[in-house]
Order: structure tokens, then C-alpha cells, then sequence
């Protein structure tokens, strides 16, 4: 981290936590509520999103002086669009049935808004080695955000991790029930409201 | 501030580089995704017919080939129910309407089931899965469904254990010999009825599509089916 000035490292660090994508600038929400029901596919999807964000904001970066402003928009469109088809083709040939998990939600990044938020406030102004890092930040705080509410959802909802039953025998027989309504998507909007209100009576960012 | 020359220059080289980079990585992934699309048809037919993996230790590709091959052979009907010389690779089911592929487990030598095709519109979208009869040509076996893009939560429970599990052991041939399908009710089924199944809360037109579907995919094959219930009797 050294190596990084103070800028790069914000670049990389404040979408972490001080102005996390999901959390603060409350983006990216369809996709949260429908990857989150097992972390297996959150997790899949975060790798995807850090992969797009990361390489689209350098690219365009690395173009930005090049880019008529006119038609730039349209440009960052077809350069993340490419970017995640190649994913979305990648996912298909090698993780098969996670993609089938996820099925339309891979190709719905290219609407993703943080993706073209990050270009068009970011990546246009700044160096390619700046814009990798914020990407790359970016798509770690929106991941953060989608494992957290995958991990309650699927331990609450499934009663497993990873696939692996995690709650003992003995408290399915003592009474214990699976909350069938974390596995639906209201169970998603229930525990991202109380990850947005815990961090923003920690961070003390007030809406007006 | 650029020309227009320039913009429509920047553009179209855009265009082609982006558009030549896509290409490059779609055709050499084709071979892969072609075979994972076929390895998964197979798996769909397997687990139609009553074959599971052990939980948590999910099949590879090898092994659902080895079993695929093993147990399953897959011909082709003609309208009359008889056997033809043809690939039932080179058939799509959802379009032809003469030729009509059918799987069949002959675990240990003897017939053990039969899987067939099905397709049809639900709310959003067609849907594609797989239907298990067992050998007497009367009781279902099992459904599987590999490809549909219905509501999540709704809709797309069909292709959920719950719901699948319902069509075990029931009929879709009455006791005159009438081909009726199975009805996909609303709410719970008649647990006397051999011929009906719960339904899916909230998702009343892909249950409906789904039974109205089965019901016309099994016509298809019902000349076949009549002679292996003949031969039975």
C-alpha cells in the first residue's frame, strides 16, 4: 500500500466502506436482491462485476482523450457491453450451472449502474492506473455488500454456507425452522435495509 | 472539440476491434459451451428418471456421461409410435412434428423407464425439461425442467424438487385407457386423485401452461405408448 499516493488509495478504499456503492449511493439494487439467495452465486457475481468494473474503467481511461464527446456515452456502452458478454461467455463454457444460476442477471451488468457511473464520473478524468484501482474498489464494495446479504439470507433462509448445512440436526428437531421468507426476495430488501441503516449510523450520513 | 469525420472514424474502429475481439472468444468457447448445453440435456434425462447424485458431491462431466451411456439408449418415433434409423441428435423436439425422440433406462438390461421432451409456453417464456413414464406407459416417473425464464419465487418453482416431487407415481391415462394428462391445479391437489398435482401459488398461467403442454407433447408419443401398455397387459 506504500506504493500507492493518497489519492490512489482513496480511489481503491472509499467505495469500501466512506461511499460504498450499494450502501450509500444505494445503486446497483436489482442485482443485489437477485444473486443473494445462496453466497455461491454472490460470490460468482462479484467476481464478475470486479472483473467488468476493473477492465472497462481502465479501458476507458486509457481512450478518454480520444473519445469524441459527443458519441462517449454510446462508447463506455459498447466497450462494458463487450466486456460482459466475454463474462457472460466465459461463465457459460466454465461454471455452467452457476451461470444458469444466474442466468439473465450476468448480462444485466451492462445496466448495472455503478459500472457506467464509474466510467462517465471517473474513468473519463482520470489516469488508467487510478481508474483500475477505483474500479477495482468499486467492485469489492458492491461485492462486500452482495456476500453479507447472501451470507444472512442463506444461513437464515437455507440453513447452509457454501452449500454446506451449517445449523446442527438437534435444533431442526428441537423446533427450529428454515425462514422461507430470506429466500425470497423481500427477505433481501429487509436485511439490505438494516446493512444501509447500521452503516449509516456509524458513518453519520444524514439524507435530507 | 472533434470533426465529424473523426468521431465516425473513432467509432467504426471501435466497432470492429470490440466486434473482432467478441468473435475471436465466442468461437473457440463454442466447442466447450456445446458440450456443457449437451452434458446437461443428459444430466435433465438422468435426474427425470430417477437418478440422483449423492447430496453434496454433484456429478462431474465424466460421470454423467459414464452413467449416460451405460444406462440410457435414445431412439427416434415415427407418428405411428415405431422406431427409426435416425439420429435423435439431428431432431428438435420443440418444432418437429414427425419425428419424436425418446430415451430410454434400460438399467440392469431390463426396461426401467422412458424420458421424453417437453416444451411450451408458460407466462414469460418456453419452457424445456424432460418427462419420465414408467415402464406400464400409465404412471409418471418424474419431471425435470433445464431451461425457462418464468418469475423466480413464482413461476420459476418449477424447476424446483418441492414441486417436481409431486409428479411421481401419478397417471396420465385414465382407467378407460383415455389419455388426460395430469392437471396442475390451483391450491392443493385432491390427494385422492392419481391424475392432479398442487400448483404453484401466484404463477395460475405457467401451471396451466405447463399442463396444457404436457398433455399435447404426450399425445405425440401416445401410438408408442399404447403398445408398450399393450405389450404389458
Amino acid at each position: 500500500m506504500s506504493m500507492l499516493n493518497k489519492q490512489s488509495k482513496e480511489a481503491l478504499t472509499d467505495p469500501l466502506m466512506k461511499n460504498n456503492p450499494i450502501s450509500l449511493q444505494v445503486l446497483g439494487i436489482c442485482s443485489a436482491l437477485a444473486v443473494t439467495v445462496q453466497l455461491n452465486t454472490a460470490v460468482v457475481m462479484t467476481l464478475a462485476v470486479v472483473a467488468v468494473l476493473s477492465i472497462s474503467n481502465t479501458a476507458i481511461s486509457i481512450l478518454r482523450n480520444m473519445i469524441p464527446g459527443k458519441v462517449r456515452i454510446i462508447v463506455q456502452l459498447s466497450v462494458i457491453a463487450s466486456l460482459v458478454i466475454l463474462t457472460d461467455q466465459i461463465l457459460q463454457a466454465y461454471m455452467y450451472d452457476i451461470s444458469k444460476q444466474l442466468s439473465v442477471f450476468v448480462a444485466l451488468i451492462i445496466t448495472n449502474c455503478i459500472v457506467m457511473g464509474r466510467a462517465e464520473a471517473f474513468a473519463m478524468q482520470n489516469t488508467p492506473g487510478k481508474s483500475f484501482l477505483d474500479g477495482l474498489g468499486n467492485g469489492l464494495g458492491y461485492g462486500g455488500i452482495l456476500i453479507s446479504v447472501a451470507f444472512f439470507r442463506e444461513l437464515l433462509g437455507s440453513g447452509t454456507l457454501y452449500g454446506i448445512p451449517v445449523i446442527p440436526d438437534s435444533f431442526y428437531d428441537a423446533g427450529y425452522q428454515n425462514m422461507g421468507l430470506m429466500v425470497l426476495s423481500p427477505g433481501a430488501f429487509i436485511i439490505l435495509g438494516l446493512i444501509v441503516w447500521f452503516q449509516r449510523i456509524f458513518s453519520g450520513v444524514q439524507e435530507d | 472539440m472533434h470533426s465529424n469525420s473523426y468521431t465516425i472514424m473513432f467509432t467504426s474502429i471501435v466497432t470492429i476491434i470490440l466486434g473482432g475481439f467478441l468473435s475471436v472468444a465466442a468461437s473457440s468457447l463454442k466447442d466447450i459451451q456445446d458440450m456443457n448445453v449437451e452434458n446437461d440435456s443428459k444430466k435433465n434425462i438422468l435426474s427425470s428418471l430417477g437418478y440422483r447424485a449423492e447430496e453434496h458431491s454433484p456429478w462431474s462431466s465424466t460421470d454423467i456421461t459414464k452413467i449416460y451411456q451405460s444406462n440410457i439408449v435414445s431412439f427416434v418415433l415415427d407418428v405411428d409410435g415405431n422406431r427409426t434409423e435416425i439420429d435423435p441428435k439431428s431432431i428438435d423436439p420443440e418444432i418437429d412434428i414427425e419425428n419424436f425422440p425418446i430415451y430410454v433406462d434400460k438399467r440392469d438390461g431390463s426396461i426401467n423407464g422412458y424420458a421424453i421432451p417437453i416444451s411450451g409456453k408458460g407466462l414469460w417464456s418456453t419452457l424445456y425439461g424432460y418427462f419420465a413414464i414408467e415402464p406400464d406407459g400409465v404412471t409418471a416417473k418424474g419431471i425435470t425442467f433445464y431451461a425457462h425464464k418464468e418469475t423466480p419465487g413464482l413461476g420459476g418453482e418449477v424447476d424446483k424438487p418441492w414441486f417436481q416431487k409431486n409428479f411421481i407415481g401419478k397417471k396420465f391415462i385414465d382407467e378407460n385407457g383415455k389419455l388426460v394428462g395430469i392437471k396442475v391445479v390451483k391450491g392443493k391437489a385432491d390427494p385422492e386423485s392419481p391424475y392432479e398435482v398442487d400448483g404453484i401459488s401466484g404463477a395460475t398461467i405457467t401451471s396451466k401452461g405447463l399442463e396444457s403442454f404436457l398433455v399435447d407433447d404426450l399425445k405425440k408419443y401416445e401410438p408408442f405408448f399404447r403398445k408398450v401398455r399393450n405389450r404389458g397387459i
